[in-house]
């Protein structure tokens, strides 16, 4: 067995031979899903904990603050403090509301995002499962979130969650067009849905350079279309604090709070890793044809850390916006995909299509 | 309690109530916004106050007109020191007392710094009231050199009662003059800053333009006044046309737009900032020598009679009415408070807009609440 | 094409104006010398407050122990809040002449508005405002404070006492 950290594929080959060999069928798969479910898990965990905090540091810095510095040197045990907090709080129960469906919401927003995280490559070999489609599953699940939103809103007898869940259904309906559009400009590009072989064709250069203008606009859509998909400033119309309070989870108190808000961190990551992933090359590592040098210079830091690198400067723009932007309004949010972001990616599409078929990409 | 969430008129079909306040984060206080909603459209606003009603006017009865000038400190917290100076000026016209210029100069700096602050604080809320959270901080970063300055001199940051009959409690700092001038030159450079983060932004110019309009006939007849007035062309500027302290000495621009609507409300509060500037720069550099106060009688009894003096506060046009029989507490005293005629038109301006826009169009009108509840 | 035209106006217009407001939010994140934020409970060593300050309202005592109120209960007439209260006693002089002299000072922090009446009333200068301002306590009758010291007594005619300002 080799322990490669740039190709992991022979270490997990390893472990599932000796799985295979030392117990029935059955339980070495149950035994390989347990695994990779905990794995998941405090992936999932860490990462939410360490965006928390790293929002609260960057708005601070943003806003001219120090943010946390109490618990902890610089304060980075802040969020598990607060978690702390969070668990233990009192779950308030809501009078008249829907118990069953209350209590479902969260779990529902949760899973949804959890989902997705199962066909992202984090590296070579590091992909759970590689679906030849990919894409399309990763954007079929990760908008399944917002049912989880709509039950909250719903089932919380307020009306202010009302309000929010409806803005943000209307929301998502209508920018989930512009993120599968913008997605399609790259699936035509490299032409396959396959999460491994798009980033595969990024080996020489990724999207975002050898697409062309295309590619740079579908990237510019994806970012601001999956910003609003994920409810984050200035499209957070679905808990506007200024104006509905808290929006759909304004009843939800403790634990179940702490969900909608660990989903909505981990929204976040994921739509950041698609987009590192279908733009910026994933993990692969950034190589500029003919400078050979350059390239094995780049290839000697891990697929990981490029992947993760890649995946936090897209998070670092998502918060930029959020900090910098004032809220729009639902009819003017509901104008920006209509009447700009839709038609600008239908014409992307084609211009990308044209590039393909001419040949003109590198 | 069935009855307090029926808006007057029988409510129709698809219509329905939402409750804004005292508690929500848009309404700046604990002030109650009755909405009743088609949809996300706003049918009409029905303002409740009184959630913060301490009964000042009738304290006033009580209290010595010394006494009186702390309790103004509290309606207005942000434009404290010109409620105070309303007062002081009120009990010298009466009496017929000249005050020294000195006086005079001193009070319009500090009123012009009070109303820069109040503006900052405005500015960041409207920003915050619009989602553009780190507008807040920027502009509470601006005005904490302000508060330093008030500190320094009057001893307390905010509820300054820093007036009293006939002059000021004490002299200037010897730093206020040099710090007065470095803030000057700080904010200069920091204002243009507002406008690329907030002023120019294309969400905000959506947000903003075209909402809420109130018409010049509207604004008098609700008696908006200030910044909120004067965007509708409402030539109301009391330090202009009833000159008081030392305004007849500078020159400004009374800023005056004539479309009305959100957006030139939060146009003219951020144009009355350059104003206030140009104002405290005229008067810093030859503020004459002289005394601080001149020597009153230590029991103040006013003529009988009754007395009115206006001053403009940050927000419009505060007034005290005094009917004195004579003896040394008023028999009756009242404020008028700008944001009291402000808030009235709430639901002339809201009425047909979204929720969102009701937020846009309350902060806009820069509402404190302890004002308005008295 | 006119219409094209204004429509793509529009579209970089707003993006130039996005991109403006994000050049100064970002501008701070780069710079994070401008922060200002005073760390307190750390720097209470160091921290500075300003001599007028209106902290609450106290008695200074000279190394004798003396101070020099003599009881006169202006600052009493003129608190709007009813915040002091002066109890006095008769003293026996030496003499055999009685005379009137504090006995206890009472200032009850809770109800005072900071308003400075009392200060500016006072005709033997025996009140100041001094700038502390840590005021938080569990018990609200802690508010309720003597201002002058055990055992002290009237510093002898430091001024003649005249009538209030
Ligand atoms: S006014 Fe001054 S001297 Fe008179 S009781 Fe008060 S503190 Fe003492
Ligand atoms: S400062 Fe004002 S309120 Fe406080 S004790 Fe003195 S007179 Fe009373």
């Amino acid at each position: 067995m080799t322990f490669n950290i740039y190709d992991l594929t022979s270490f997990n080959q390893w472990v599932d031979k000796t799985l295979y060999d030392s117990l029935p069928a059955f339980w070495a798969m149950i035994i390989e899903m347990t695994l990779i479910g905990v794995a998941f898990l405090l992936f999932y965990a860490l990462i939410g904990l360490f965006l928390v905090y790293a929002e609260r540091k960057v708005c601070a810095f943003i806003q001219n603050r120090v943010g946390p510095n109490r618990v902890g040197p610089y304060g980075i045990f802040q969020t598990i403090a607060d978690f702390i907090k969070l668990l233990m709080k009192e779950l308030i129960p809501i009078n008249k509301a829907d118990k069953f469906l209350f209590n479902l919401a969260p779990f529902i927003v949760i899973i949804a995002s959890f989902m997705a995280i199962a066909a992202i490559p984090f590296g070579l070999g590091l992909h759970a499962i590689d679906f030849n489609i990919g894409v399309f599953y990763v954007m079929a699940v990760s908008s399944l979130g917002v049912i989880g939103v709509l039950l909250a809103g719903w089932s919380s007898n307020n009306k202010y969650s009302l309000i929010g869940a409806m803005r943000s259904g209307a929301q998502i309906v209508s920018y989930e067009l512009s993120v599968g559009l913008s997605m399609v400009t790259i699936v035509i590009l490299a032409g396959s849905m396959q999460l491994s072989t798009i980033v595969e064709a990024q080996r020489d250069g990724w999207f975002i350079f050898t697409g062309h203008v295309p590619a740079l606009i579908a990237f510019l859509i994806f970012i601001i279309a999956s910003t609003a998909e994920t409810n984050r400033g200035p499209f957070d119309l679905a808990e506007a604090e200024s104006e509905l309070t808290a929006g759909y989870h304004t009843e939800y108190s403790g634990i179940k709070f702490a969900f909608f808000f660990l989903a909505e961190y981990m929204n976040m990551f994921i739509v950041a890793s698609i987009a590192a992933t279908l733009f910026w090359g994933g993990w692969m590592p950034l190589h500029i044809g003919g400078w050979a040098g350059f390239n094995t210079v780049m290839d000697y830091i891990p697929p990981f850390f490029w992947y993760m690198g890649k995946t936090m400067v897209v998070i670092f723009i998502m918060m930029w916006f959020k900090w910098t932007f004032p809220r729009l309004r639902i009819d003017q949010l509901l104008k920006l995909e209509w009447k700009y972001l839709l038609p600008i990616n239908l014409f992307n599409i084609i211009l990308m299509a044209l590039i393909v078929l001419l040949g003109w990409h590198f | 309690m069935e009855d307090l969430f029926i808006i007057s008129d029988a409510i129709q079909e698809e219509e329905y109530i939402i409750n804004m306040g005292p508690q929500h984060p848009s309404t700046h206080g604990v002030l109650r916004f009755k909405v009743s909603l088609k949809g996300e459209t706003v049918l009409g606003v029905e303002p409740h106050c009184g959630y913060i009603h301490r009964g000042i006017e009738k304290m006033c009865e009580r209290l010595t007109y010394q006494q009186v000038i702390h309790l103004t400190d509290r309606l207005d917290y942000l434009s404290a020191h010109i409620n105070n100076e309303a007062v002081c000026l009120l009990v010298e016209n009466a009496l017929q007392i000249e005050v020294p210029e000195r006086v005079k100069y001193i009070r319009t700096i500090l009123s012009e710094l009070s109303r820069l602050a109040s503006h900052q604080l405005w500015w960041c809320a409207f920003g915050m009231d619009l989602g553009a959270l780190t507008t807040y901080f920027y502009g509470l970063r601006d005005r904490e050199p302000i508060l330093d300055i008030f500190e320094e001199t009057t001893g307390a940051r905010l509820l300054q009662s820093f007036n009293c009959p006939g002059g000021l409690m004490n002299d200037i700092h010897p730093n206020f003059i040099k710090r007065v001038k470095d803030y000057i030159v700080y904010f200069r450079k920091k204002l243009p800053e507002y406008d690329e983060l907030l002023t120019g932004n294309v969400i905000l110019q959506e947000r903003t333009n075209d909402i809420g309009f109130l018409t010049l006939e509207d604004a008098i007849s609700y008696g908006v006044t200030g910044p909120s007035g004067r965007a509708s062309g409402f030539a109301c500027d009391v330090r202009k046309h009833h000159p008081y302290s030392a305004y007849d000495k500078v020159e400004f621009k009374e800023i005056l737009f004539d479309k009305g609507d959100t957006f030139h409300r939060y146009k003219a509060r951020v144009e009355e900032m350059w104003e206030s500037l140009k104002i405290i720069e005229q008067l810093i550099d030859n503020i004459p020598e002289g005394d601080f106060v001149v020597k009153m009688k230590p029991i103040i009894r006013l003529p009988e009679g009754e007395y009115y003096q206006r001053v403009e506060a940050c927000r419009g046009e505060f007034g005290v009415y005094v009917l004195s029989t004579g003896d040394k507490y008023p028999y009756r005293v009242k404020f008028r408070s700008p944001n009291f005629s402000n808030l009235s038109a709430i639901n002339l301006l809201s009425a047909g807009h979204k929720i969102a826009d009701l937020v846009a169009i309350s902060g806009s009108l820069d509402l404190v609440i302890p004002d308005i509840d008295r | 094409m006119n219409s094209i035209i204004t429509y793509l106006k529009e579209l970089f217009g707003g993006i130039k104006t996005l991109l403006k407001g994000m050049m100064v939010t970002g501008y701070y994140f780069v710079h994070p010398r401008s922060i200002i934020t005073q760390q307190y409970p750390e720097n209470r060593k160091t921290l500075q407050m300003f001599d007028r300050f209106k902290g609450q309202v106290s008695m200074p005592h000279d190394e004798n122990n003396l101070h020099k109120c003599t009881a006169c209960n202006i600052c009493e007439i003129n608190c709007p809040n009813g915040s002091i209260e002066v109890i006095s006693k008769q003293v026996e002089k030496a003499d055999g002449k009685t005379k009137k002299e504090l006995d206890t000072y009472i200032y009850k922090l809770s109800m005072c508005t900071f308003c400075g009446l009392c200060i500016k009333v006072c005709p033997q200068d025996a009140i100041v405002f001094t700038p502390e301002f840590e005021h938080a306590v569990f018990n609200q009758d802690k508010l309720i404070k003597t201002l002058n010291k055990p055992g002290s007594s009237l510093k002898e005619k430091v001024k003649e006492p005249i009538n209030i300002i």
